[in-house]
């Protein structure tokens, strides 16, 4: 059991390299990269290890509990022992020391492994290693390089410190480190204004979550307090305490509902889901492994963590109204919302981006609908196809765009110059489609069936609508990307391309929709200052198209991992103590020909759209209401607006207008009343205390002083032996008075 | 014990250092003259320190080393004192202490 009681040094060793990087980094040879590297790797076995003995542990168990039914079975007769049909308990393996005690509570750090720990401990280690050896190419020669790696450590540490947390407030430390890590990682490239905008957004949008969760943690504490009498931070204590029945149900609800603003901002759940889009001018490894493999499902694997406060807080096991519940809603309303977005984005990113927005969405949705393992299970099977997706934009724009993320301008007939990129990239499309048998498939199909088969009917809807729009949108973007004519030589012959573009797209406001925060990437800003490769698009190397493949290996295979007959995800890593019933459902095999042909649609379509130049072009010239809608989705639902321009821009107007009258009546008031008493006072003060009182004793001390000490100069004749003469006599005195008096 | 003679030997040597420091016009006599005492306070100390030597008196050394900090710090006067009086002849070309008077009031 060495690995399961050591995962402490998972997060402690990418730690220890973010230090050594800090410190040491520049000196090294490779910048501090080969130290950022053999650490994540190191910590890539540890928590390999770590999942290999937890499936171990279970199976081990299940044996176990397993003879023992057996043998309550045959004692059946003479008295009815064990035999209850449940899974055998599984304890989590927990390790803690004192941190600080103050007034009788113990506040502890610690780790805490079971199922859910080691497998998105695998996922984090494995995508960030990954995204460490990406790099390596990707950010050669980058003026902050080995600040760059330093941040992936420090990102990785504390993202594993979340994870392997095994209480609230250690994963409240890994939360707002993990915030900090994406905020100095989007900023990467602060000299360019757009880039600090974005990080500065993405970290306040996301403190405004925060919130929350500092709220809820605290709750949780009290919460257990009252269900138990000792009040913990605990993660088990907190979830056994949610199913207390000394606690009352509103109290669980609100700490519900703060937890789940927490998730809203941290895994861009509308409303406040405008950080992430944004969050793409980061360097591209960056967006991959922060921005849609880990750090922004830190919200999805709270609400996993701490699933029984949102079970009984929101009654997601009793579904009323209808079967809506705050937690399937926002993740409802993001599934769609998201993917909408995704089709009037030019920059290839941002479709990227909406499309994570719209699968956090999933997930979320997936918890409120009582779909633990569903959630969690796309969690997995996500981070990778999603990632691939990511390194893949990221290969495209290092070896094909000209460091462009734009599809419309810099793009397009990338197939046969990137062959290796196009292929993974297709295969993370397929997965994130849905398509039987790749990874996306299975795990979306299993949120489907268990809304269902939980009570959520609507939620089905949702996510078949879901699925259509994310294959379309897909499909777009790879038709954008790698068919069609090459559009990177633009720069000479712009004119022509636009109006050869406009033929397919129904282009309308084509700049309006065009955030020109990508564009950074300019050739010799530094980030690829010896990319010598020349012009032309051409193959990334093989430090890039690697990562790729292994990528798209688990976005391809991951997700049989629960197919049915297989069902190791559940058996694995579903926790059997302090939890929830979460009893996942029987695969349908309608739902999954029907998402299937839905997912195919969604490609039909795009496909009749874009490559046969089917369907209504031009639409929106032609028609106001669909000129309407998309001028909604380019300018995202104007939310940008509501939040910068009417709320932060009332509040401001609103407390300036306050502060103002404050000001002019209030303050001035006081200090005229206080000036003008100030100066009665003076005068007096300056009369009767001052002139006579002060100047008097002064003068006075003055004199008394002075004649004094002419007295007293006669004592110091200069000569030293006088002085010694009066030094001997004083002692002498003293002497005599000491032997007189005793 | 002896105690009596070596208190009356300190005595003694401690009155001619005072006298010394009194009455010698010399700086360096002067410093000698101090010399002199410490010397004196020494012998105190030492002497106390021998009457106090029974094995389990937890004070019978303190004496002793008492002396050993004082032979410390007198060197130490000495070498500060010696620069002073050197920097007083410098300054005034005469070793007299009726010279040194710059603190006259």
């Amino acid at each position: 059991m060495f690995f399961l009681d050591h995962a402490w040094l998972v997060p402690l060793i990418p730690a220890v390299s973010f230090v050594i990087i800090l410190f040491f980094g520049k000196r090294m040879p490779r910048g501090g990269a080969e130290v950022g590297i053999a650490a994540v790797g190191a910590s890539f076995v540890l928590a390999c290890g770590t999942l290999v003995q937890w499936i171990n542990r279970v199976r081990d168990a299940d044996n176990a509990h397993g003879l023992g039914a057996a043998i309550g079975a045959i004692g059946r007769s003479v008295g009815r022992l064990g035999a209850e049909g449940s899974a055998a308990q599984v304890l989590p393996v927990v390790h803690h020391v004192t941190w600080f005690e103050n007034a009788g509570v113990k506040l502890t750090v610690g780790v805490q492994i079971d199922g859910l720990a080691a497998i998105v401990m695998f996922v984090v280690t494995l995508v960030s290693l990954l995204v460490h050896v990406y790099s390596l190419e990707y950010m050669r020669g980058d003026r902050r390089f080995t600040h760059f790696y330093a941040a992936l450590s420090l990102f990785t540490a504390s993202m594993l410190l979340l994870v392997v947390a095994d209480n609230t407030l250690q994963m409240l430390v890994g939360w707002e480190l993990v915030g900090l890590c994406s905020f100095m990682l989007i900023g990467h490239w602060w000299e360019e204004k757009p880039n600090s905008d974005a990080a500065l957004k993405a970290f306040l949008t996301t403190r405004t979550g925060d919130i929350g969760l500092l709220v809820g943690v605290v709750m949780s504490y009290w919460l257990v307090e009252r269900a138990t009498g000792h009040g913990s931070f605990n993660i088990l204590a907190v979830n056994q305490a949610a199913a207390s029945s000394s606690v009352g149900h509103t109290l669980v609800m609100w700490t519900a509902l703060a937890f789940l603003l927490a998730i809203i901002g941290k895994s861009g759940q509308f409303p406040l889901h405008t950080w992430l889009p944004d969050a793409m001018a980061g360097p591209t490894p960056v967006s991959a492994l922060i921005h849609a493999a880990t750090m922004v499902v830190a919200g999805v694997y709270l609400g996993a963590r701490l699933y029984p406060i949102f079970w009984h807080g929101l009654s997601i096991g009793t579904p009323g109204h209808g079967g809506l519940n705050a937690m399937a809603v926002i993740g409802g309303i993001t599934v769609i919302i998201g993917a909408a977005l995704a089709f009037v984005q030019d920059d290839i990113k941002k479709v990227l981006a909406y499309s994570t927005i719209s699968q956090l969405g999933y997930m979320v949705m997936a918890l409120g609908v009582g779909a633990w393992t569903a959630a969690v299970f796309h969690l997995f099977t996500h981070a990778f196809f999603k990632a691939d997706l990511f390194l893949g934009a990221g290969s495209v724009s290092h070896s094909g765009s000209h460091h462009s993320f734009d599809m419309k301008k810099d793009m397009g007939g990338l197939k046969k110059y990137m062959p290796q990129t196009f292929w993974t990239f297709a295969i993370g499309t397929l997965a994130l489609a849905g398509i039987f048998p790749l990874a996306g498939f299975w795990s979306k199909d299993e949120i489907l069936v268990n809304a269902g088969h939980n009570g959520y009917q609507a939620f089905v809807i949702v996510g078949l609508v879901g699925a259509f729009m994310t294959a379309a949108y897909m499909t777009r973007c790879v038709y954008l990307t790698f068919f069609g004519e090459y559009r990177g030589g633009a720069e000479h012959s712009e004119e022509h391309e636009l109006a050869d573009d406009d033929a397919h797209m129904a282009l309308v406001g084509h700049d309006a929709g065009h955030d020109a925060d990508h564009d950074k990437h300019i050739p010799g800003f530094g980030a690829h200052a010896d990319d010598g490769h020349g012009h032309g698009p051409h193959e990334s190397n093989r430090l890039l198209t690697g990562p790729l493949w292994v990528l798209s290996f688990f976005a391809v295979f991951a997700g049989l991992l629960n197919a049915p007959g297989i069902l190791k995800f559940e058996k694995w890593f579903q926790p059997r103590v302090a939890f929830v019933d979460v009893n996942p459902a029987k695969f349908s095999v309608i739902l999954a020909i029907v998402s299937v042909v839905i997912a195919l649609l969604g490609i039909g379509a795009s496909y009749a759209y874009y490559w046969l130049g089917a369907g209504p072009q031009r639409l929106t010239e032609r028609n106001a209401m669909a000129r309407a809608g998309k001028h909604l989705l380019v300018m995202k639902y104007y939310l940008d607006v509501l939040y910068t321009d009417i709320i932060v821009g009332s509040l401001k107007g609103a407390i300036a207008n306050g502060v103002y009258w404050v000001n002019q009546n209030v303050i001035d008031n006081v200090l005229n009343y206080a000036g003008k008493g100030a100066i009665g006072l003076g005068k007096f003060t300056y009369e009767y205390i001052d002139q006579r009182g002060v100047d008097g004793v002064v003068n006075g001390l003055a004199n008394v002083t002075g004649e004094a000490g002419g007295e007293l100069r006669k004592v110091q004749t200069g000569r030293l032996q006088f002085y010694a003469l009066i030094l001997v006599l004083a002692v002498g005195l003293f002497a005599l008075a000491l032997w007189i008096f005793t | 014990m002896l105690l009596n003679q070596f208190l009356l030997l300190s005595a003694f040597l401690f009155c001619t250092g005072i006298y010394g420091v009194l009455t010698r016009k010399h700086t360096v006599l002067v410093l000698m003259s101090i010399e002199l005492m410490l010397a004196a306070v020494n012998i105190n100390l030492v002497a106390f320190g021998a009457l106090h030597n029974s094995p389990t008196d937890p004070g019978r050394v303190i004496g002793q080393v008492f002396a050993l900090f004082v032979l410390t710090i007198a060197a130490a006067e000495v070498g500060v004192g010696l620069a002073i009086v050197l920097l007083i002849y410098r300054n005034s070309h005469s070793a007299d202490l009726d010279d040194a008077h710059a603190l006259k009031g």
